[in-house]
């Protein structure tokens, strides 16, 4: 029987401490749509996703609803659209990112991703047209995610890829250099890219899922945060058990939505993913939680280690509360999109080599970071490259999402608007990296044994 | 199926008389009641049968809101499924 302490727990925790679903994100398979004829096959994608989605928005608002839960975003995820586009004979792709917008808007939904390639150990011609034509997709469309995988443990990294990514960012910001940049924030760059992601701007569809699926990712940093309030000044024992209950809870409201929606939209269960997101708003930072633990600001030295523990509490406190768990999984530490990493990048403590060190021990990698304009495609490409290398090393999906921002310098700051918040403009190493992109080829995959 | 009707806010005469009356003109039976006032805090929990209810959920979802303008408390009605996931293994 629940107790009333219990039900003004959860109230307190919706409320207070903003607990929500990040997202229902609904994976279409558009392997079905491929045509020889470019027109033929847009129509076809388009067709498929709304008639899949038609009532995903409708379901997750009566969810919502009924549960008093809030579900921020819906979404929707599809096959990379490198594999769909690559029956037809076109160059030009971006009438396929006009259409996933188009259908996406008719859906009603916040985002879509999947104008994807992987492209981890060799590049289709496909491919290579996707990748070219995603600064003009971007620009031209409003909710196109975009992802391209560029390494994986198994096939090392992908040179060619990542040189050619580093102009690809640089591009896709200079084309919307009017918003800031702001199609780099719908586009990243990953090794060992996750076929069941539920969060943007890395969503897909894999080609191992089914026809669709229902995947839910959660949130609550702010949770933890209250959580770990409790227990000031206990040990670290104390503190990873209490990271664990909590997310155990959380993970299981996720399940109970994940298995709702599956069952009202007719759509299998995938996974849910246990990640703890943060959002701008005051009381839902990751970084507050480093800094909950005993450090002073993020990005002391300490954090690495306390991230380190925040992100294995929260997988194992999760686990055991879904009966699916995947996508990412772990804490994402995204600047812009987290007010405790805001305050400490613009007072100069937290740095993206910091950062990189925590990418190691966490979910994703270095995420909505914005660097100065004049940041060359060189050193883009050497960021993506070294965030690569850990996630191949370590067996880990890792990504970039770095805004070279027109125009803007270290000091200046950006608005992005909703979830995306604000990012102050981050230092990079000036040094050249050119020579090392310049070499091009692939970098082997790791040994698996000997490891050390 | 049940749910768990949670009100919050200051006290004052009539709030549980107001919202009982509510569930009853939407078939809505009331299995378990609590309620307490602490230093002029009222709090009160519910959980409720929605087998005869006569609306959708999503009407008696905007009845309890408007109810709670009226009373100047806060009315929620919730599936009691989210806390029994979150406080039960």
């Amino acid at each position: 029987m629940l107790t009333q302490k219990e039900i003004f727990a959860t109230l307190e925790m919706i409320d207070r401490q903003h607990l929500d679903i990040r997202t229902i994100t609904m994976g279409v398979s558009l392997l079905s749509c491929c045509d020889a004829d470019a027109n033929a096959a847009c129509a076809k994608v388009y067709d498929k996703i709304t008639r899949s989605a038609a009532n995903l928005v409708r379901v997750g608002e009566d969810i919502e609803r009924e549960f008093g839960i809030p579900i921020v975003n819906k979404r929707i995820s599809v096959t990379p659209m490198a594999l769909v586009a690559a029956a037809c004979e076109a160059e030009d792709y971006v009438p396929f990112a006009l259409t996933l917008d188009r259908a996406a808007k008719e859906c009603g939904v916040d985002f879509i991703g999947g104008y994807s390639a992987l492209v981890q150990k060799g590049m289709t011609q496909a491919d290579e047209r996707l990748i070219r034509s995603i600064p003009e997709a971007l620009d031209r469309t409003d909710l196109v995610c975009s992802s391209v995988n560029v390494g994986s443990t198994r096939a090392g990294i992908n040179m060619d890829a990542v040189a050619l990514m580093g102009r690809i960012v640089k591009e896709t910001a200079l084309r919307t250099a009017d918003r800031d940049g702001l199609g780099c924030a719908k586009l990243v760059v990953f090794c060992n890219a996750v076929e069941d992601n539920p969060f943007m701007a890395g969503a897909f569809h894999g080609v191992g899922e089914a026809e669709r699926v229902i995947n839910v990712g959660v949130s609550g940093p702010g949770v933890v945060y209250h959580a770990l309030q409790g227990v000031k000044g206990a040990p670290f024992d104390v503190v990873a058990e209490t990271v664990k209950k909590t997310a155990f809870r959380v993970t299981r409201m996720g399940q109970l939505v994940a298995q709702e929606a599956s069952k009202r939209l007719d759509t299998p269960f995938g996974i849910v993913d246990l990640s703890l997101a943060p959002t701008p708003a005051v009381g839902d930072s990751v970084a507050r939680i480093l800094e909950e633990m005993g450090l002073e600001t993020c990005g002391a030295h300490g954090t690495t280690a306390a991230l380190a523990l925040l992100n294995d509490a929260v997988k194992k406190g999760g686990v055991m509360a879904s009966s699916s768990v995947g996508g990412l999984s772990g804490a994402f530490i995204p600047v812009s999109e987290d007010e405790g990493m805001i305050a400490a990048a613009q007072s100069g403590v937290l740095t993206i080599d910091k950062l990189e060190a925590m990418t190691c021990v966490c979910s994703v990698g270095l995420d909505m970071i914005a660097v100065p304009g004049d940041t060359s495609a060189e050193t883009v490409a050497a960021i993506i490259a070294d965030e690569a290398a850990i996630g191949m090393v370590n067996n880990k999906t890792t990504a970039a999402r770095v805004l070279p921002v027109p125009g803007k310098k270290v000091g200046d700051s950006i608005e992005m608007g909703g979830l995306l918040g604000s990012a102050p403009v981050m230092p990079v190493h000036p040094e050249s990296s050119a020579a090392f992109i310049q070499r091009g080829g692939r970098i082997p995959a790791p040994l698996h044994s000997l490891r050390n | 199926m049940n749910a768990i009707v949670s009100v919050l806010g200051r006290d004052k005469v009539g709030i549980t008389a107001a919202v009982c009356v509510k569930m009853a003109e939407y078939r809505i039976n009331i299995l378990d009641i609590s309620m307490t006032v602490m230093q002029g805090n009222f709090t009160m929990m519910m959980v409720v049968d929605l087998e005869k209810m006569t609306a959708p959920f999503g009407e008696v979802v905007e009845a309890c809101d408007a109810l709670g303008k009226e009373l100047g408390v806060s009315i929620r009605i919730q599936r009691q499924e989210i806390f029994n996931a979150m406080h039960e293994i």
